[in-house]
């Protein structure tokens, strides 16, 4: 397979995304934000069940809490700057990951599984149950944050095209900067524990830092998309971090092939167009109502047949990965 | 609180653990002995309920209704087992959660089409009717009692069957080690398929004797998956034992959150979970 | 239902190739208006169609359906393109489902939803896109208050309306102090403050506020706590499968009949038949009420039998009523929705005839309607009386 193809492959997909606003539908658009902003999640997510071995069932909880982070430092009815409100609800995910993930990877297995799912669920009601931020009704972000540079305002959040652009480079950036990290020493230790913990042990490596290092950045990286999934509609709400947000985009990830970061990127196109699709009453008639049934089985075969996810499919169709980060 | 409303938040709290025992202890069993993590495990609680909401208002007696059901999610059970299930021992959990997640969707749409989107009761057997005073005011129900001596019997029957009978030895043997066990000739195959049956029809079972107590409706089943599996993982995973000492613990502490620290009630089991496990990874009874 | 679907996936396949030609009528300009009447009205619904609440969005869809028909399928002279989206009672998703009707399909009013939480999601879009929006359901106090919008409407109910005039209620059967136990969720402490405030007004006492977490359905701890504090009433909210659970309870734990209960009107409606003789004697307060016995209500129930096969419950009222309310704003301006502030104007102004009784719209664009004493007899919520004439939702914090 020429591999120059597999070098320019992302920059060409990032580039025909670019282009996109220039089909002037606002609906596609705005569906096509919410998709990238799935895939950094999805990226985020991959990063620790595809790369470093660990099952995060409450990873919603790091996606809500910078989206909450976002509409709690934000003045009520004026503009907050993205300037410090962006890295502080990032900061803020990557110090929530930072504690939590010291107590739950003391667990393996199921018991990560399930312990990660308890986290994110007592988030889940802190934000359910009190008055912080808005209870079970959520809070709105009135105003969008401004990313000015002295006077002059770089990108125009409130105008689409721009905030757009913003995601798709963010995610252009996440995907790069994954790749960096994977490639690198720190990345290679990482799978290394993934396939065999206890030799890595026994060869001397710090595992628990190893694996606390990667859930962090995995934490920070989910925060970077709640952030702009609040940006995005301004309105967040418990639901954002509920075990059902978790499920999703651990759907995701598996459906577009988990340990491939591309497969992640995918895998979030698929799901939310799968959705998309089936629940499109225009198409479907009166069989859209229970539309859900469909999905369900979508999503059964893919775990019966499709282990490899979508990327994999690719590949057995006679394409190696655009990317595969690890083994370049 | 005086004395006597202390006593009788006591047996709420028990009352509720065993509850929850009730539902959690097929999960607790595919979970431990087939190392299969099962999502679906709601739907099947959910299906038992329908069941016996169905069944019942055909033949007019609940009891009549769980004994046509039962043999009825065996079979459901056996029929996953080979159509589904089989597929995903050797592969990671996580195409397990895949599966199950998908399977949560499908049931919950195929119970809307058969079953309707209505609120349902099903009326508690005549012969348990009735409620026994404990305060001028407050009176518990015969029916719930009688539930909790279901339960305690029911985890009696698994204690034995696991660590009693020669099919619960090869179950044990199975479960350490699935490939030895098949080269003793035992048809471990077999084995597998009946205890999937075996956990799809105590989660049934339990929607079924619930039913009269908390009325059937959409989407009862993702309600009691999130708690059950609090549950099954506190206890360890696979340990009888283990699953009755965090149900009680659960149910326990859910009643005197809910009235003592009213605020926080919600969160209090996952804070209890977070706890246990940090303390010690692998559960109450579970093995390292 | 099975023949409007069809009917609606013809219309859809008509009407996709007229979108270009219905964005253009959508420019205020006086000449688009004829082209605007030509055009059909799109009518998005955003409605639950699975999950817990898919049967509250039946229910509402027939009843729109219905207003429309009884108006010749025609509103203001033109013809109804429905469009529907299935919001699955989640509000991560609210913004990004409600678009779908805003920006995918353009559709000229909005007509949705039930949940509460959804309901905020829907405001935050809807409010920027100025869409015309009626919400048959979903109480949450803001969206005619704080958050209120001159293109929001509603037809339901406020939280605070369905409690509020219970205080009334129990001054008036003596009742000195009473306790209210609801979810701990947004709903749920709305029809509590709804409640206290109306009660303490009448002198009343709210003893204690009693919170199950959400949706949790175990009741036994807090009925306990009922019977130690022995208060003279008891106030309840709860919906669905939790409501039909809570009475089966309370009536099992031997407080029914010791402590009288009451509640907002949800906690009765639509569970009767799941909860045998638990709920008789529940006396709860609502817009609606069985037995109304006028000749709208009556004439209502009849033709909503004969075209779903089913009996209309509250939901459907709602959905009738929102249909009947945009039916108003489009005879105000004869179909030309592109006149917006007419429809408003013409909206604001409506007598809206419902099964019942007629109401008006307050300054926030929510109902000022009877709230009725209810009180369960069989499988009925028999009404008792009007507990409240008129009430008007305070509309705290609406600027608009």
């Amino acid at each position: 397979m020429n591999s120059r193809l597999t070098k320019f492959l992302p920059w060409l997909v990032v580039g025909l995304l670019a282009l996109f606003p220039l089909m002037e539908s606002t609906f596609y658009l705005q569906l096509l934000t919410k998709v990238l902003i799935m895939a950094i999640f999805a990226m985020s997510l991959d990063l620790l069940v595809g790369y470093t071995g660990l099952v995060s069932f409450g990873h919603a909880a790091y996606f809500g809490l910078a989206g909450y982070a976002l509409a709690l430092l934000a003045p009520k009815y004026e503009t907050v700057s993205l300037w410090w409100s962006f890295p502080a609800s990032i900061a803020i995910c990557a110090l929530f990951a930072l504690i939590t993930g010291m107590l739950v990877l003391r667990t393996r297995g199921i018991y990560f599984i399930m312990v990660t799912l308890a986290f994110a669920q007592m988030l889940f009601f802190v934000f359910h149950d009190t008055k912080l931020g808005g209870g079970s009704d959520g809070i709105y972000i009135y105003a969008k944050p401004t990313m000015k540079l002295g006077e002059m305002e770089l990108v125009n959040l409130e105008k689409l095209e721009q905030f757009y652009w913003l995601v798709l480079f963010l995610m252009a950036a996440t995907y790069m900067l994954l790749h960096r990290v994977l490639g690198s020493s720190f990345g290679r230790a990482l799978l290394g524990i993934k396939v065999n913990e206890h030799r890595m042990r026994a060869l001397g490596f710090p595992v628990f830092r190893y694996q606390l290092a990667s859930f962090t950045l995995s934490g920070a990286l989910a925060g970077i998309a709640g952030y702009l999934a609040a940006v995005q509609y301004g309105f967040v709400n418990p639901e954002i971090l509920s075990w059902h947000q978790s499920g999703a985009v651990l759907m995701m990830v598996i459906l577009g092939g988990m340990g491939t970061l591309h497969g992640a990127v995918i895998g979030a196109f698929a799901f939310v167009l799968l959705q998309e699709v089936l629940s499109n009453q225009a198409w479907f008639g009166i069989a859209a109502k229970h539309w859900q049934l469909a999905m369900g089985m979508l999503i059964m075969l893919v775990a019966l047949y499709l282990p490899q996810g979508l990327a994999g499919l690719m590949q057995r169709f006679g394409r190696k990965p655009v990317a595969e980060a690890a083994d370049d | 609180m005086d004395f006597a409303f202390f006593l009788i938040q006591l047996l709420n709290g028990l009352q509720y653990g065993l509850l929850l025992f009730l539902v959690a202890s097929g999960l607790t069993l595919v979970f431990g002995i087939m190392g299969i993590i099962n999502l679906a495990h709601g739907s099947f609680y959910m299906v038992g309920a329908y069941l016996a909401w169905s069944l019942s208002s055909m033949t007019d007696s609940l009891v009549a209704a769980i004994l046509l059901a039962v043999p009825l999610t065996v079979i459901l059970g056996m029929a996953l087992e080979r159509l589904l299930f089989r597929h995903l021992y050797q592969r990671d959990h996580l195409y397990q959660v895949l599966l199950t997640y998908g399977l949560i969707l499908v049931f919950e749409e195929l119970r809307s089409i058969i079953w309707g989107d209505d609120v349902h009761g099903v009326a508690v057997p005549a012969l348990l009717n009735a409620s026994i005073p404990l305060t001028d005011n407050l009176s518990y129900p015969v029916y719930r009692l009688a539930i909790s001596g279901v339960c305690m019997l029911l985890a009696a029957g698994l204690y034995f069957l696991i660590q009693k009978t020669r099919l619960g030895m090869m179950i044990r043997a199975g479960a350490s080690n699935r490939d030895m066990v098949q080269s003793l000739g035992i048809d471990i195959k077999l084995i597998y398929t009946l205890v999937f049956a075996l956990g799809v029809a105590l989660a049934a079972f339990a929607g079924m004797i619930n039913a009269p107590l908390s009325s059937v409706t959409p989407n009862m089943g993702s309600q009691v998956l999130i708690i059950c599996f609090v549950v099954v993982v506190i206890g360890g995973i696979g340990s009888v034992k283990g699953a009755m000492a965090a149900s009680l613990m659960i149910g326990l502490a859910e009643t005197f959150g809910q009235v003592l620290v009213p605020e926080v009630a919600g969160m209090i089991v996952y804070v209890l979970m977070a706890i246990v496990l940090v303390w010690r990874p692998e559960g109450l009874f579970g093995k390292a | 239902m099975q023949k409007k679907s069809t009917y609606d996936r013809r219309g859809f396949l008509l009407g996709s190739t007229a979108i270009a030609g219905a964005t253009a009528a959508g420019a205020l300009l006086p000449a688009g208006t004829a082209l605007a009447q030509q055009g059909k009205l799109k009518v998005g619904l955003m409605l639950p169609y699975t999950g817990t609440y898919a049967q509250l969005g039946v229910a509402i869809t027939n009843g729109f359906k219905l207003a429309i028909e009884e108006r010749g399928g025609k509103l203001g002279g033109r013809e109804i393109e429905y469009f529907t989206v299935d919001d699955e009672s989640n509000p991560a998703k609210a913004p990004e489902n409600v678009n779908k009707l805003v920006q995918r399909d353009k559709v000229d009013v909005v007509i949705g939803t039930v949940h509460s939480g959804v309901v905020m999601g829907m405001a935050k879009v809807l409010k920027e896109s100025g869409t015309l929006w009626i919400n048959p359901n979903g109480g949450a106090g803001a969206m005619t208050g704080a958050a209120c919008a001159p293109n929001f409407f509603r037809t339901s109910f406020s939280n605070w309306q369905t409690t509020h005039a219970l205080g009334k209620v129990l001054k008036a059967k003596g009742h000195k102090n009473a306790v209210f136990i609801t979810w701990k969720y947004a709903a749920g402490e709305e029809m509590m403050e709804g409640f206290k405030e109306g009660f303490e007004k009448e002198g009343g006492k709210l003893t204690k506020e009693l919170y199950v977490p959400f949706p949790q359905v175990e009741f036994q701890a807090l009925l306990t706590e009922i019977a130690s504090i022995k208060p003279d009433a008891v106030v309840a909210f709860f919906a669905g499968g939790g409501a039909a659970k809570f009475l089966k309870d309370y009536q099992a734990a031997g407080l029914k009949g010791k402590i009288p209960l009451y509640g907002s009107g949800f906690l009765t409606d639509g569970v009767l038949d799941a909860v045998g003789d638990a709920g008789e004697g529940v006396e709860t307060t609502l817009h609606y009420a069985d037995g109304l016995d006028t000749k709208k209500d009556k004439a209502f129930r009849l033709a909503y039998a004969k075209a779903f096969k089913l009996q209309p419950d509250v939901y459907a009222v709602q959905g009738y009523d929102a249909g009947q309310l945009l039916a108003a704003g489009l005879d105000g301006v004869k179909g030309n929705v592109a006149n917006k502030v007419g429809v408003i104007k013409a909206m604001e102004a409506a007598k809206i005839d419902s099964p019942r009784g007629t109401w008006t719209l307050s300054k926030a664009h929510n109902p000022v309607q009877d709230m009725y004493l209810r009180k369960v007899v069989g499988k009925e919520n028999k009404v008792q009386g009007v507990a409240w004439k008129a009430l008007a939702d305070p509309a705290r914090g609406c600027k608009a």
